[in-house]
């Protein structure tokens, strides 16, 4: 570069004056752009487009707008820098689309039979309208509360195993079994406990502590993972605490290390509930599906909720209104039930979690 | 001050009895995991023997089990692969937004927000899919079979009622987006703080920073978290089962109403109502399934654990 | 009650590495033995091993003798839990147990180890043992709050309390203050001197000027050089170690020349 004329140089500050050497949209800008493209998307889904193509619509135009502006103002790498925000946040947005949809779909239909009926009444002798769910309730708490009282144990041991007990290479084998159990399909789940259970009993068998078996199998390693996560954060030196006055391992391990991480894992065990309460395939073909209440697991089939709103779902009868009113009714409450776990799950973590840190 | 007359009088129990079986139980628990894993192979193989010695003719479908087990592999695997395919660079771009562009202050929130849709119960996803979904896909795919319809894929003819494999691959893409984002998010918040104050240090813009700090770190994470999301999508049952509608062919039109079923919408289908050797068969295609999601998410996590041994980043 | 502590000959290794060589000494009861040394010489080590802590770390191991009043506590049939019954131990950073209240923090030990006590001899043996702590009285209104949530000196004391509700015959300290203030500080050496008539007490320390206050015995460790051993350099009267020691080596490191 040639040193600079006199004139040159005071242009050059002239122009620092008025606007910054490097230049950057102002910020309002943006926002006024997506405003403006809101508006043409708006319009075009108001004149009969689908609100989809709106959507569309006003994601490229907004793009489109901000990339020639900041192109002309900015410089190519802040363009491209605002494309990828673009594409990013739309990116996040998508994907809050089928979950808004799944919710308001969910509550808008299943509202219709959230009556006292519906919940202390079973399908026995039910035929078109009326009847309830209170026969599922019963078996989805009974099922999943077996399951959970199979579960708890054999995971907090096992999360305590790896932790407290074990070194070297099968450590690292169950650790990494217990991740590749994570994946095991549901149905899969489900034919090992019929598997098991038809080996013993004979084919054809159905009964609610199948059912139990099958989402235990679905459990297990998350309450594994979680006690496990949660005992790596108990400070290694309250064991040595305990350990110089002369507690022995076992009960160190049952006096001070589990109580000091057992709101992490209650959190843990809450979500491992969460996530087998909704299981429908594997009840499916273990513990099938009946009209009336079954109070003992050990004896024939039983109804759950899932399994009941899949039940209704494809066989409805004649009209089909009544049963898929009572579907979308037992859906609604299994997305309360799911969703009010979760949300425990976050209370108790979140209440005790500072304390547990000392 | 002397406390000589307390506790040390005491009697203590035995600890030794206790340290051993306390030892021994969560030793048994650890081990009943492998005994778990592979009893759910090997009652399966059992159950499914008679069905795999049978004669073909015996078999449903009248051609023996590896005949009646392929066309529904074959659409696993297409669903799969697909829903795979829309979710993956979704995922990725979601776990961005919520580390990196979000606002601190909501990033937790939004986060909240997309392992929600992991919480749906599948009977719900299969439900919206059928009522919502699935019909508004018609339109569209009125459109792809017009303009596309060139491609295999989008051949015809549109099914009416849009219960297409496009709508289970999108509602399965739907339902493995939550799990592949929480490992990649998981990965992105390992990456260390340095990387990228560098990157910024160099005068880079943000997306500069995350090509050249960000995303080559996070690159065996995405691969692993998308071989785990692969292995759930292959064994998602209710959705498929209640989406779908099915007609048994092997083809890769996805908008049309002839569509080849999965293993899992499959059993969860027939069980119910069979018995004798249609049992036994149904628990063969079951073994297929547990044998591939096993083998998938073997490799998922072999990729997941090696890049945690290389990242450095503790 | 107080006894004393005979070392013979003790390799003390991590592995296949020699943290500590041939470390050999005996600790008279009813007095203050401080362990001095730079950073890494094996002083802590040394320590943990007199209570059978050290083995606690994976593939540790022990050679030698510790005998407590004439028996090995490595011998053959010796429960490690017994042990360190016997033998209580304070650590560098406070530890009270977050999930238990001060009251049940000192009757930890009791109660942990599954003795049977009336509720009021459990009370009598707190309330002796937080007086014995000097803290009786800074926490008497709030003994069932949390253990955690008083000052770190405070805390402090509240594990030497829990420490010597067990009745033990000897303490061990592993740097007890280096975490505190020194008002704190003040408080427990305070504290070491009133406990010494009925115990037989060792420490760790960093501090010099602690050592010679509290100390009526000082050990001097030293490495050869990083990689090599830790071994027992010197030991004698804290007197005598600070005014006129025999080796070099150890006046280098009380002058402040190295270390």
């Amino acid at each position: 570069m040639s040193v600079p004329t006199r004139t040159e140089r005071e242009t050059d500050l002239l122009r620092t004056e008025t606007a910054p050497v490097r230049r950057t949209l102002p910020p309002w800008v943006p926002y006024a752009v997506l405003a403006a493209a809101i508006a043409v998307g708006g319009a075009a889904a108001l004149a009969g487009v689908s609100a989809g193509l709106g959507a569309v619509l006003t994601v490229v135009l907004y793009a489109a707008c901000v990339v020639t502006v900041s192109r002309l103002v900015e410089g190519p790498r802040k363009a491209k820098d605002r494309v990828v925000t673009t594409v990013v946040t739309s990116a996040f947005l998508l994907a809050l689309v089928p979950l808004i949809s799944v919710l308001a779909t969910v509550i808008s239909r299943g509202t219709a039979r959230m009556d006292v009926e519906f919940f202390s009444f079973s399908m026995r002798g039910v035929v078109g309208e009326g009847g309830g769910v209170y026969h599922a309730i019963t078996g989805t708490l009974m099922i999943t509360g077996l399951a959970t009282l199979i579960s708890v144990p054999v995971g907090m041991l096992c999360g305590v195993y790896l932790v407290e007990y074990a070194r070297g290479k099968l450590a690292a084998v169950i650790t990494f079994f217990v991740d590749v159990m994570t994946g095991i399909p549901s149905i899969v789940a489900g034919l090992f406990a019929y598997a098991l259970f038809a080996l013993i009993l004979g084919p054809g068998v159905r009964m609610g502590v199948m059912g139990a078996v099958a989402l235990s199998v679905l459990m297990i390693p998350v309450v594994v993972r979680s006690t496990e996560e949660m005992l790596k954060l108990v400070p290694n030196e309250l064991r040595e605490a305990a350990y110089a006055l002369a507690v022995p391992k076992w009960r160190m391990i049952l006096k001070v290390v589990i109580p000091t991480a057992l709101a992490g894992i209650a959190t843990g065990v809450t979500l491992a509930i969460a996530r087998v309460i909704g299981e429908t395939a594997p009840l499916l073909v273990t513990v099938g599906i009946t009209q009336s209440v079954n109070l003992n697991p050990f004896d024939g089939r039983m109804a759950t909720l899932p399994v009941s709103a899949y039940y209704q779902y494809v066989n409805p009868g004649v009209p089909p209104d009544p049963a898929l009113d009572r579907a979308w009714a037992a859906a609604l409450l299994l997305i309360i039930i799911v969703m009010a776990l979760n949300l425990v799950a976050r209370l108790i973590s979140r209440r005790f979690a500072p304390e547990a840190g000392g | 001050m002397p406390l000589s007359e307390t506790p040390s009088a005491v009697a203590r129990p035995r600890p030794r009895a206790g340290d051993r079986v306390f030892a021994g139980l969560s030793t048994g628990a650890g081990l009943l995991i492998l005994v778990v894993l592979a009893g759910v192979a090997a009652f399966l193989l059992v159950e499914a023997w008679p069905a795999l010695t049978a004669p073909p003719e015996e078999v449903p479908g009248g051609r023996g089990v590896a005949l009646y087990v392929w066309p529904l592999l074959f659409g696993t695997a297409l669903s799969a692969v697909f829903a795979l395919l829309i979710a993956a660079p979704l995922a990725v771009t979601i776990a961005l937004f919520v580390t990196y562009y979000a606002p601190r202050a909501l990033a937790q929130g939004l986060g909240y927000l997309i392992d929600l849709l992991a919480a749906v119960p599948s009977i719900i996803y299969g439900l919206w899919g059928f009522t919502v979904l699935a019909p508004a896909t018609v339109g569209p795919s009125g459109w792809l079979a017009d303009n596309l319809g060139f491609v295999p894929l989008f051949a015809g003819p549109v099914s009416a009622t849009g219960r297409t494999m496009l709508v289970a691959i999108l509602v399965l893409a739907v339902m493995i987006l939550p799990i592949i984002t929480a490992v990649v998010r998981e990965a992105f918040r390992q990456v260390p703080r340095l990387h990228e104050e560098a990157a910024h240090a160099l005068g880079a813009t943000r997306w500069e920073m995350l090509r050249m700090a960000v995303l080559p770190f996070g690159r065996s994470a995405v691969i692993g978290a998308s071989m785990l999301g692969l292995g759930r999508a292959l064994g998602e049952t209710m959705a498929v089962t209640i989406v779908l509608s099915v007609s048994g062919g092997v083809t890769v039109n996805l908008i049309s109403s002839g569509n080849p079923s999965t293993i899992a919408a499959d059993i969860a289908l027939q069980f119910p109502e069979s018995t004798g050797l249609a049992v036994n068969t149904l628990i063969a295609s079951g073994l297929v399934l547990f044998a591939v999601t096993f083998a998938v998410n073997m490799a998922a996590r072999t990729v997941i654990n090696r890049r945690s041994e290389f990242s450095g980043a503790n | 009650m107080a006894k004393h502590i005979q070392v013979k000959d003790l390799d003390i290794y991590y592995d296949e590495f020699l943290a500590v060589q041939g470390v050999s000494m005996t600790i008279e009861p009813r007095s203050v033995t401080a362990l001095i040394g730079p950073s890494g010489c094996g002083k802590s080590t040394f320590l943990r091993s007199l209570n059978r802590m050290h083995e606690l770390v994976p593939k540790a191991k022990v050679e030698g003798q510790v005998a407590i009043n004439g028996r090995d506590i490595y011998g053959n049939n010796v429960d490690p839990v017994d042990i360190r019954s016997e033998i209580g131990m304070v650590f560098q950073r406070p530890n009270p147990f977050p999930t238990m209240s001060i009251y049940e923090n000192v009757a930890a030990g009791i109660r942990l180890t599954g003795a049977r006590m009336k509720r009021s001899e459990i009370d009598d043996l707190v309330e002796r043992s937080l007086r014995s702590a000097n803290l009786w009285n800074e926490v008497k209104d709030r003994l069932h709050k949390p253990g955690g949530g008083i000052s770190g000196g405070q805390q402090q004391r509240l594990c030497i309390a829990r420490a010597i509700a067990v009745d033990p015959a000897v303490l061990l300290m592993d740097e007890p203050c280096s975490a505190l203030d020194p008002i704190s500080t003040q408080a427990i050496e305070d504290l070491i001197n009133d406990l010494k008539p009925d115990y037989t007490i060792v420490i760790v320390t960093h501090n010099m000027q602690q050592a010679a206050r509290v100390s009526d015995t000082t050990g001097f460790f030293n490495l050869a050089d990083v990689g090599q051993p830790g071994r027992l350099i010197e030991m004698d009267t804290t007197a005598k170690i600070f005014s006129a020691p025999r080796e070099q080596a150890t006046e280098d490191y009380i002058t402040g020349r190295f270390g």
